[in-house]
């Protein structure tokens, strides 16, 4: 099954082999943002799990960042 | 004459403070500091420590292009020939942070040397850059590091023929370096072939290299249909930790419950990882484990459901064989379940 | 098939009066070997000129380089198909050798992918002919001759001058400094003399991608064959030649094939160690149901000798490297041990994967050395050639002229620097 890898390290996420990589924000909070109200910080989660779907139904030939 | 010589330290060894100071800016400062006083004294007058960049480890993770040119200036302003950081041990971005200064200085021609745990993630992604020595996992492995440290940097300094990894104790790079041998070719490999045939011990001068990537699986044909399972090695776990998943070098992974879960809160959830500032993930686990968002999802049917389990372990100083061990359980269960797609989350 | 070489030590070469060797000194009539190379209407004109080891001279770009054979007795001639006839094998009787000398063809050939020698500095320790007396054809083809017409004339002028000058001082062979014996029996003879020594076979691969990288085999082009076996003794009288303009560091050129030193390593332990069953030449070419051919029957000789170990030599990178593998595989899952020889392309910086493809088989490799590895040669004195494709060669290819005239390049542009016939001592480790 595919698997999206949604990290903020891109480099660490392509040396360990992922093949479906989507940068998140921070290290302490991949998916989310303190210092944004939290309806904003919902919306940037969303977006990025959003990206985290596009990724896991798109087909991939080899190691790609989204 | 003495080399000179830049030592790299984060702020905790630096003194500034802890994981609340990760984010301080690159410092210079005369002289040696922190662990850079053993190194001081175990080098005697062979080398000096001209000066001592210390910086927060978030904040060269975040600026690497930055911390660089810092190095840059701080080597050029002392005439340093070389750059030593660390050691890092088992922390995650001490040790990149070490691996970016180390290579850092490598790119600008100088020697360069840093030292930690070996499965430190700072050692895969700069191992190819600079040399980095085996460090044990924690800082009571200072008093082994520092000498090993003062030693090789001197052999590297002075220039001479290098050996193997195995023979100077070094991390192999994967770097291949020419040589003269004492034998042509043709003789080499017949006399290779010969052990070979008589099933005597060789040593190949080329490693076929093996290997770790798996292909990547088709894409979900239909989201609107799809089962979608979260795991993480963000540490999340229900209050209290139940499997005592240990902060650093976990020994096991846990398989948690979301039934009946709309949104993880700080009430019902935390995290168990010792690696990053925890305040933000304790106070919502949804930044490390989007579950709120994907509930969402699947009221709304952008995908078919979530998955009612979800699996968690440590990623800090983890070692690799352990979590190839378990990522290959969660998907031998994941695909029992029928689950057509996994997000993974990381910190 | 018995063949003796009888080797006159030449260490210098001079022009005069009559082409003939005497205490170490080759003398070439130049006129009458411009006058025997010229024959070829393809050719525009040929400058010939001498560089000797310590010189502060530059040749470039090489093309082949070729050693002064010819025959003393016995069937045909030295380089069949070309020099000698095809109505007779090569391989038996004597062959008269000038050892330490060397033919170079160079000037501006065919593509720019040719080589450098240096006769001194840095750049000297990586090719062999920095070591040799050389000959130096400086070869202009005639106008509108076409590439491959081009590179045909070259390759043949270089051995029409090797073959001359050796067949010039035949009469000095009586005074050969020494003599070297290879006795090469016939499958069934070496078996019943040899019952209890492991059986040893040579599987050679040859470059044959098309596109001037070509190998020529009894003059027949090397990707028209199918895997064919050889006696060694064959190979030293110029079965195989090169007619191949592709990096120079790892062509095998003519030079390599005649002097082939795995062919000279097994024969050096054939009967006390080993029994050296055989030679197996094989190809590599473009396609992969040629590679699968070519692997396969290679592999099904080496198994018809009986051979229980083999040597396998590569040549040139990229794509062959998925020939070796292929051999090496199917070799071993035959239970035929293998050692391969290849050289490795790990990037400038040494990090990069060595090899374009690998199996687990491949437990015993020796390497020539990562031919990206960069060195600088200094300017010298005088350059013999086309120093005009000096650009083109090390600055368009392979480095790049610095403001000192000196020229970074990679190993890649030095002639034989990672021979993967194994005749230098260079290798490589991992850091």
């Amino acid at each position: 099954m595919p698997v999206a890898h949604m990290a903020s390290i891109v480099p660490i996420s392509k040396s360990v082999g992922a093949n479906r990589i989507i940068p998140t924000v921070a290290i302490p909070h991949p998916l989310g943002n303190p210092a944004l109200p939290r309806e904003e910080e919902v919306a940037v989660r969303r977006q990025l799990v959003e990206k985290a779907l596009m990724a896991l139904s798109a087909d991939v030939s080899d190691q790609t960042v989204f | 004459m003495a080399y000179r010589i830049i030592h790299y330290i984060n702020q905790f060894f630096g003194g500034v403070g802890g994981e609340d100071k990760a984010d301080h800016p690159p410092e210079l400062r005369a002289g040696a500091a922190g662990p850079g006083l053993a190194l001081k004294q175990a080098w005697g007058d062979q080398a000096e420590i001209a000066a001592t960049v210390v910086c927060g480890d978030n904040y060269c993770v975040g600026h690497p292009e930055e911390v660089a040119g810092f190095i840059g200036q701080a080597l050029d302003k002392y005439q340093a020939q070389a750059l030593v950081a660390g050691p890092a041990f088992n922390a995650g971005r001490y040790g990149l942070a070490c691996g970016l200064a180390a290579s850092a200085a490598a790119a600008r021609g100088r020697v360069s040397l840093t030292a930690m745990f070996p499965e430190n993630p700072g050692v895969e992604i700069y191992k190819a850059n600079t040399f980095i020595l085996p460090t044990a996992d924690s800082a009571r492995g200072m008093g082994q590091a520092v000498p090993a440290m003062a030693a090789f940097a001197i052999k590297l300094l002075n220039g001479r023929r290098l050996g193997s990894a195995a023979e100077e104790g070094y991390i192999e790079r994967g770097v291949r370096l020419n040589t003269f041998h004492d034998e042509i070719g043709a003789e080499r490999a017949v006399n290779m072939l010969m052990k070979k045939i008589k099933g005597q011990y060789f040593l190949t001068e080329y490693k076929m290299p093996a290997f770790d990537r798996v292909r990547p699986r088709p894409g979900v044909k239909d989201m609107s249909r799809a089962t979608i399972a979260l795991v993480t090695s963000g540490g999340i776990v229900p209050k209290g930790n139940p499997d005592h998943i240990p902060a650093s070098s976990a020994r096991s992974y846990g398989a948690y419950s979301l039934e009946g879960v709309d949104d993880l809160t700080g009430e019902d959830f935390q995290t168990a990882h010792g690696g990053y500032d925890q305040t933000f993930a304790n106070e919502d686990p949804d930044r490390v484990l989007p579950v709120d968002v994907l509930r969402c999802m699947e009221r709304e049917g952008r995908i078919g459901r979530l998955f009612p389990t979800y699996f968690a372990t440590v990623g800090n100083g983890t070692a690799v064989a352990h979590a190839a061990q378990w990522g290959g359980e969660i998907g031998q269960k994941l695909r029992e379940a029928e689950v057509q797609a996994v997000i993974l989350t990381s910190t | 098939m018995k063949l003796e070489l009888h080797k006159i030590s030449v260490r210098r070469i001079c022009f005069g009066e009559a082409t003939h060797v005497e205490n170490g000194l080759l003398t070439v009539n130049r006129e009458e070997l411009k006058a025997l190379i010229m024959e070829d209407r393809g050719l525009a004109g040929v400058e010939l000129d001498l560089a000797h080891p310590g010189e502060d001279t530059r040749i470039m770009p090489v093309k082949d380089a070729l050693e002064p054979r010819a025959k003393l007795s016995g069937p045909g001639e030295v380089f069949p198909g070309f020099i000698g006839p095809l109505d007779t094998t090569v391989g038996e009787g004597q062959t008269l050798v000038l050892e330490g000398a060397a033919v170079l063809t160079a000037g501006r050939l065919v593509a720019a992918q040719e080589g450098i020698v240096d006769m001194s500095g840095p750049g000297a320790d990586y090719t062999p002919f920095s070591r040799t007396a050389n000959l130096v054809l400086v070869l202009t083809p005639r106008e509108g001759v076409r590439l491959h017409e081009a590179e045909q004339c070259c390759r043949l002028a270089g051995l029409k001058a090797a073959h001359y000058l050796a067949a010039e001082c035949r009469a000095a062979a009586a005074r050969a400094d020494r003599v070297a014996v290879y006795d090469f029996q016939p499958l069934s003879e070496t078996l019943a003399r040899h019952p209890n020594l492991p059986k040893v076979a040579y599987v050679y691969m040859l470059q044959s991608q098309g596109l001037l990288h070509d190998t020529w085999v009894y003059g027949v082009d090397a990707k028209r064959i199918l895997p064919t076996l050889m006696s060694p003794t064959e190979i030293m009288d110029g079965a195989i030649v090169s007619g191949n303009c592709v990096s120079a560091c790892d062509k095998n050129n003519t030079f390599s094939h005649q002097n082939n030193p795995i062919i000279e390593a097994l024969f050096k332990r054939h009967g006390t160690e080993l029994n050296f069953v055989g030679v197996v030449v094989t190809n590599e070419n473009v396609t992969l149901a040629d590679k699968q051919r070519s692997s396969s029957l290679a592999i099904r000789l080496v198994r018809l000798l009986g051979a229980e170990a083999a040597i396998i030599s590569e040549e040139g990178f990229g794509n062959p490297d998925a020939d070796l593998i292929l051999n090496c595989v199917k070799a071993e899952k035959a239970g035929v041990k293998t050692v391969l020889v290849t050289d490795e392309y790990a990037g400038t910086n040494g990090a990069s994967q060595s090899l374009a493809d690998s199996c687990p088989e491949g437990d015993a490799v020796v390497t020539a050395g990562n031919a990206n590895a960069t060195i600088i040669l200094p300017a010298m004195a005088k350059v013999i050639g086309d120093p005009g494709q000096a650009e083109v060669v090390a600055g368009g290819f392979f480095g790049s002229r610095r403001p000192d005239g000196s020229l970074e390049v990679e190993l890649q542009a030095i002639m034989g620097a990672t021979c993967e016939l194994g005749l230098s001592r260079i290798g490589a480790y991992t850091i």
